[in-house]
């Protein structure tokens, strides 16, 4: 058990350090998700009043978009050279490499999303009518649902022709209830209409059904050859 | 048979057990019901012409390609199940090129569940490659870049060693250095198995050559036969 | 049994015939809807059909993947026999029969969850090894078949009803579409993979899917509560002589539906012994050519021991 987290440490450390060296994935996926903001900006001109009730939605599918641009990059550097087979013949646990592989797109997912949602603010003048403290609860459970699916659809589409086409075709129909979960909460929360608290258990219950599935079967897709 | 143990004194000891293998990719087979048996402590070469299979029989010994059909067992085991035993080495080199030798070998070795830099370093040494080289793998020569290659699969010190086209592109100095390594490794009792065009430099060390063709083995020699000149070009 | 199969066709199609004949007919007309409700024996049936078909899929998945090892197969088993005897016994117990919604009797309940292990350890027994996995495509690819009329035939009957070709909130047919998408992406994902182990990823993805359906029911159920929807039917009582009728093209479509796998299961595996029989013919071919090219490159021209 100790030398499962010291390799899932060890394995999020040695990503993080080779994202940090080369950087070309961090800076692009920040202008990236800039564009995207701009771009919705520009498609969809609200009063602030309603805006309450359709940003909830244009936030989520830029994450969405955001999401999986980065979620394409996770399995990319260990194909290069085949590192993943030299993962592969150890022993080492393949829920290990999972779970690395998850918390650093957790990371940085949220930091994209962190530099999103500023913008968002600042250019659609919000400001919430609900309790505001209850979005951070749905934003983390949301990000997580995006990012367990996401990377585990991605190591599967690993063994298809058209990679990068593959993850949004598996992973949209499968998220589509965590994403109704994380917009109509968003809204719940922006409007102060509808109190959020069934999408927050809602999401809970998506992120602790589907973490526990991705365990259960990863190692499966990870030895599909 | 599997188990060594009850293997009677002085005969070889089978390690490896492989029973009607098959290997299908869609319509095409790389191996077709290939059976064979190997002893330990032996050098096994493996020969055959592109598409012979050799690199995919390589793949399953160590667990990387599940058989479509028939067995394949290692000192009694599952490959998975053996893989602390077995060390890999790929045509591709299995290391991030954006790393040095040693943060690959130290990343590698925690796989393993190796601690501390000693073993690292002196894999890395074993392989007469500087520990303190701080240059990415990616900026290495193609010799040093196999040599290194060859440390990661050592790094665990396995019984058995899986070494796929482990002489292409390096130059004869370095190719016969590391045959040198290799013949040691095998005096210490360890199983080798090498698929390589280049069959001349492994002649009079190596115990057997294995001959494949068509997904299956054809023929095992105890030397390159007499028409087999032509076995070391490429 | 090659026999058997024109006799069947003839069979379902008379069947067929006989269930149109009942529904545009004898059926009564309805009272609110008129003639336009006469969709529904044709809608109704399909979505029975197809959710049959989506669940022997799930069943034969888990069972792909639970008999990868020895181990896990056991523990399936018992676990599904275990869901069985829960899903039998505990409705009925006062307790938890309080929690039923109206109108639903624990007999129903308990015959439903029964169904999991009945069909499960059936499915075992008939398809063994790689026919689970045969059977997985088969019913998934004739599920979306049906599937897709359901789609199609829902707004048809909903634009003349409700006024609406579709309401986004209403929980069947954004199940349904939902089920349909993640069927889709699995018949694509089995399409593009080039993995020599497919099987096992569409199993998993199937596996996704139906965990994925309970949570969009849900899910969609509250939104509904929060988003007042149209009148939407459900609730009430169907009239006996319309039940009959539906009862009878259910039937008949499933004796369609049983038809149609039954002929694309065995295509699925006669391509599959063809890929087979190619396979190793190639090779043999190679091995000729090697045989000639020996001569020149390598020393390989021996024959097999």
């Amino acid at each position: 058990m100790k030398s499962f987290w010291s390799i899932t440490l060890a394995t999020l450390t040695k990503d993080i350090r080779l994202e940090w060296r080369s950087k070309d994935a961090l800076n692009a996926m920040l202008f990236f998700s800039l564009l995207v903001v701009v771009i919705f900006v520009f498609s969809f001109d609200p009063l602030a009043e309603e805006s309450r009730h359709i940003v909830g939605g244009l936030v989520w599918v830029a994450f969405l978009f955001a999401a999986v641009v980065a979620l394409n990059q996770t399995w990319a550097r260990e194909l290069r050279n085949q590192v993943l087979d030299a993962y592969r013949v150890s022993p080492a646990s393949a829920n290990a490499l999972f779970l690395a592989k998850v918390l650093g797109n957790f990371i940085f997912v949220s930091l994209l999303e962190a530099l999103m949602t500023p913008l968002f603010i600042i250019f659609y003048n919000l400001r919430a009518l609900g309790p505001a403290w209850q979005l951070i609860p749905i934003g983390l459970l949301g990000t997580w649902a995006l990012v367990v699916n996401g990377t585990f659809f991605a190591a599967m589409s690993l063994r298809t022709r058209s990679r990068e086409l593959m993850l949004p075709l598996l992973l949209f129909p499968v998220s589509i209830p965590a994403v109704l979960g994380m917009v109509a909460g968003t809204t719940s929360i922006l409007t102060g209409e509808n109190p959020a608290h069934f999408w927050i258990v809602l999401l809970l219950t998506y992120d602790v059904v589907f973490t526990t599935a991705c365990l259960g079967l990863f190692e499966t897709v990870l030895q599909a050859e | 048979m599997t188990n060594p143990s009850i293997a009677p004194i002085g005969a070889p000891i089978v390690v490896i057990v492989i029973t009607g293998l098959i290997k299908q990719f869609g319509r095409f087979a790389a191996l077709r019901g290939l059976s064979a048996e190997f002893d330990a402590g032996k050098f096994h070469v493996i020969l055959g012409d592109n598409g012979a299979g050799k690199t995919t029989l390589l793949r399953a010994l160590a667990g990387l390609a599940q058989p479509t059909r028939g067995t394949v067992s290692i000192l009694g085991m599952d490959p998975q199940e053996a893989c602390r035993e077995i060390g890999y080495m790929a045509h591709p080199s299995l290391l991030y090129d954006e790393m040095s030798g040693m943060e690959n070998l130290r990343y590698f070795a925690r796989l393993y569940d190796i601690v501390g830099d000693e073993r690292c370093e002196q894999v890395i040494r074993a392989v007469r490659l500087d520990p303190e080289l701080a240059r990415p793998v990616g900026q290495y020569s193609q010799g040093m870049r196999q040599r290194m290659s060859l440390a990661r699969a050592i790094l665990h010190d396995p019984k058995i060693l899986l070494l796929d086209e482990p002489f292409s592109n390096v130059d004869v100095h370095s190719a016969r250095e590391m045959v040198a390594l290799l013949k040691a490794m095998r005096d210490a009792g360890k199983t080798i198995f090498v698929v390589t065009h280049q069959a001349a430099l492994l002649e009079g060390v190596a115990d057997e050559f294995v001959w494949m063709q068509a997904g299956q083995i054809v023929e095992r020699t105890a030397g390159l036969a007499s028409n087999s000149t032509r076995a070391g070009e490429r | 049994m090659k026999r058997a199969f024109p006799i069947l066709a003839v069979l379902t199609a008379l069947f067929l015939a006989y269930a149109l004949y009942e529904a545009l007919i004898v059926a009564p007309t309805d009272a609110l809807q008129g003639d336009v409700y006469r969709i529904i024996y044709y809608h109704v049936p399909s979505a029975w059909t197809a959710f049959l078909l989506f669940f022997i899929n799930f069943i034969a998945s888990v069972q792909y993947l639970a008999d990868a090892k020895p181990s896990t197969q056991r523990a399936a088993k018992w676990i599904v026999i275990a869901i069985g005897i829960v899903g039998a016994v505990a409705p009925f117990i006062p307790q938890v029969r309080q929690q039923l919604p109206a109108g639903l009797y624990p007999s129903s309940v308990a015959t439903t969850v029964l169904a999991i292990p009945v069909f499960y350890l059936l499915i075992g027994k008939f398809f063994p090894g790689q026919n689970l996995d045969v059977l997985a495509v088969t019913t998934a690819e004739v599920g979306v078949v049906f599937c897709t009329i359901v789609l199609v035939t829902g707004p048809i009957w909903a634009r003349p009803v409700w006024g609406i070709w579709w309401a986004p909130g209403d929980i069947r047919l954004t199940s349904t579409l939902v089920l349909w998408l993640i069927y889709v992406s699995y018949l694509v994902l089995r399409r593009f993979s080039d993995s020599a182990q497919t099987q096992k990823l569409a199993a998993v993805l199937a596996v996704f899917g139906a965990l994925d359906v309970p949570l969009v029911y849900f899910s969609i159920w509250f939104f509904r509560t929060q988003h007042p929807q149209p009148v939407i039917g459900g609730g009430g009582s169907m009239d006996p002589r319309m039940l009959h009728v539906l009862l009878i093209s259910w039937l008949a479509f499933l004796c369609f539906a049983f038809l149609v796998c039954w002929s694309r299961f065995r295509l699925e595996k006669l391509r599959r012994e063809v890929e087979e029989a190619y396979a190793l013919e190639s090779l043999a071919g190679a091995e000729d050519g090697a045989r000639q090219a020996g001569a020149t490159s390598l020393p390989l021209n021996r024959s097999p021991r």
